[in-house]
């Protein structure tokens, strides 16, 4: 799928300017997001939109390049039983297992993904982390997934995170950069706001909530945040940024949570596999067991689909 | 002033909810039904389940089985020993709520001493089940050939509608005596003590999610509790040849066992045996190559 190129304004914001969060109405909102009833005929299409948002995951230690070419099957045929599905929008795996993926998923159109920059603690040098992005570049990943350094934010150097986030997009060339706040780790919501904002104008290309090896993960609260973040920075400067909640989104209904979410504070700009993405492993199979039971009426079991 | 307030005491009714995963949550339908008793009055309002509340106890019990299979059949007879220990402890609440629900008080205290009973019964059954209905077989080739069972795993079951404590203990044990875990349709008629039962396994130590007891109609509900593709068996006690033809229909389509109990007396001492536990348990057999 064709990204379209965002030139970068790579100017150090004005932080003060960052408004605070108010954590009670964040929680509120979220909890209205929930209760909204999704009928039959908009739901499959909801459905069918989470398939086509998902980054596909694997990030273990123990990865193989034979559990990686499995994944990329499993991208390219989601269930095969089921036509007319759409694919995946990426597979997202570890730098050395991006040549891996890119011949698995040759004459398809799914990016590949690669985490870099020290993933997923980050805490190296910024030497090691731009040849760790260039390796992944080099290697055919058309997307990177770098992780914020959270011990320089948290410590309020941010101007070194700023910097580093500049350079890593410089080092990555024709590839989106997606930024790993790691929000598990921020510890309040105003932080992750003021994370996103450094991230934005540092130049990611999307905002990503989590690496997934953090508890918690992915939270709806913390994605609203950050979509109103995105939301504020189209306002001041034109420029739409992506979305990606990742960890810990597991269930069908909780994907379609999350669409009603970005629906309703980015609107239908933001609804595509372009701007908004899920970072998910197991998600994938459970709203195809949804998709199956919305077609036979019957509920479905987790036996009758491959795994990966 | 203290005399006064306990003269003007409110009733304190207790809440009959559902039970998945080691809660009690009301149905997330919302829905309810009243139970009235002979002369129409009001007992209590029961949850009326939905096909989602089942899909929920499923997931639960689907996530809940492995672990239960491994624990040793010491632990589990241990906690079905519990349960009865639990139920005896709260005999008389049980009694009280049958005779609410129509029975006499002398066939009330039967049914809960007979339950009780077999709790016991069962609980002696879990380590030695494999015993009797394992094998070692003769083969006319150099290989050790035998043969253990193993829990089917996620059995649904809808409990028999008279017998509502006793005949829903009678088949419930036997199933969590083998490793499955299972979602319960209670009896619609008399729901009140399967619920109560439900407080009786949370107080136990049975893990959350083994057993899943719903309330609710069975003409509403049977259809999905026979066709779910993540269940491996279902047990009915009730109904003509139309629920069993249509159980049969929709369980065909993962297989499932199907295990019809209709037409039981479980008050007979004999109407608990170790076969019940075999129904919901698959042999594997081992070709072990010997010899070479």
């Amino acid at each position: 799928m064709a990204l379209a190129a965002v030139k970068s304004s790579t100017r150090f914001p004005d932080l003060s300017t960052v408004p605070a969060v108010d954590e009670v109405g964040v929680n509120e909102r979220v909890a209205r997001f929930q209760s909204r009833s999704i009928k039959k005929a908009s739901k499959v299409e909801a459905l069918k939109l989470v398939l086509s948002m998902i980054d596909l995951t694997t990030l273990e230690g123990q990865d193989t390049p034979g559990k990686v070419r499995q994944l990329c099957q499993k991208a390219i045929h989601l269930h095969a039983a089921m036509p007319g599905l759409p694919h995946v929008a990426a597979v997202c795996v570890y730098p050395t297992m991006v040549a891996v993926a890119k011949k698995a998923l040759a004459g398809h159109d799914i990016n590949i993904a690669s985490v870099a920059t020290a993933f997923p603690s980050g805490m190296s040098s910024l030497s090691v982390k731009l040849e760790d992005t260039r390796m992944a570049v080099d290697a055919g990943a058309s997307e990177i997934d770098m992780v914020m350094s959270r011990g320089a934010f948290l410590a309020g150097d941010y101007h070194y995170v700023f910097d580093e986030i500049a350079a890593i997009k410089e080092a990555c060339g024709a590839a989106h950069l997606k930024v790993i706040l790691e929000t598990g780790e921020l510890g309040t919501l105003d932080r992750v706001r003021k994370a996103s904002v450094l991230a934005m104008h540092a130049g990611a290309n999307f905002i990503k909530t989590s690496t997934g090896k953090i508890q918690p993960a992915a939270t709806m609260q913390v994605t609203l945040v950050m979509l109103q973040a995105i939301r504020d920075f189209y306002y001041e400067t034109d420029r739409m940024i992506g979305m990606k909640p990742a960890g810990g989104i597991s269930t069908a209904k909780l994907g379609v949570h999350y669409l009603v979410m970005l629906r309703e504070t980015l609107g239908n700009a933001w609804m595509t596999p372009e701007w908004f993405r899920f970072g998910a492993s197991s998600l994938a199979n459970d709203v195809l067991m949804q998709l199956v039971k919305q077609s036979t009426g019957i509920y479905q079991s987790a036996d009758y689909f491959s795994k990966d | 002033m203290a005399s006064t307030a306990k003269r003007q005491r409110i009733a304190v009714a207790k809440t009959y909810k559902i039970y998945i995963d080691g809660k009690f949550p009301r149905t997330e339908s919302g829905r309810y039904f009243t139970l009235e008793d002979k002369r129409g009055n009001v007992i209590a309002n029961m949850c009326r389940s939905s096909r989602k509340d089942f899909r929920n106890s499923v997931v639960a019990a689907r996530k809940a089985q492995a672990n239960w299979a491994k624990a040793s059949a010491y632990l589990r007879g241990q906690i079905l020993y519990r349960i009865a220990e639990m139920l005896e402890g709260r005999r008389e609440q049980f009694v009280t709520e049958l005779v609410l629900q129509g029975a006499g008080r002398r066939a009330a205290e039967n049914e809960v001493d007979t339950s009780i009973d077999r709790l016991i019964y069962f609980a002696g059954w879990t380590d030695k089940y494999q015993q009797i209905f394992s094998a070692v077989n003769p083969v006319s080739s150099s290989h050790f050939n035998f043969s253990v069972l193993e829990p089917t795993g996620v059995v649904s079951m809808l409990a028999p509608d008279n017998s509502s404590l006793l005949g829903l203990v009678s088949n419930l044990a036997p199933v969590i005596v083998g490793g499955n875990s299972c979602i319960v349709l209670a009896s619609e008629t008399k729901p009140l003590c399967a619920v109560s039962f439900a407080e009786v396994l949370q107080a136990s130590d049975v893990p959350a999610g083994v057993v899943n007891i719903l309330t609710g109609f069975r003409s509403e509900l049977t259809e999905f509790f026979a066709s779910h593709m993540d269940v491996n068996a279902i047990i009915y006690c009730d109904g003509g040849k139309q629920v069993a033809t249509a159980v049969q229909e929709a369980a065909a389509n993962n297989i499932k066992r199907v295990i019809d109990r209709t037409g039981i007396n479980w008050s007979k001492p004999d109407a608990g045996h170790p076969y019940l536990i075999r129904d919901t348990q698959e042999v594997k057999t081992t070709w072990h190559p010997i010899g070479t």
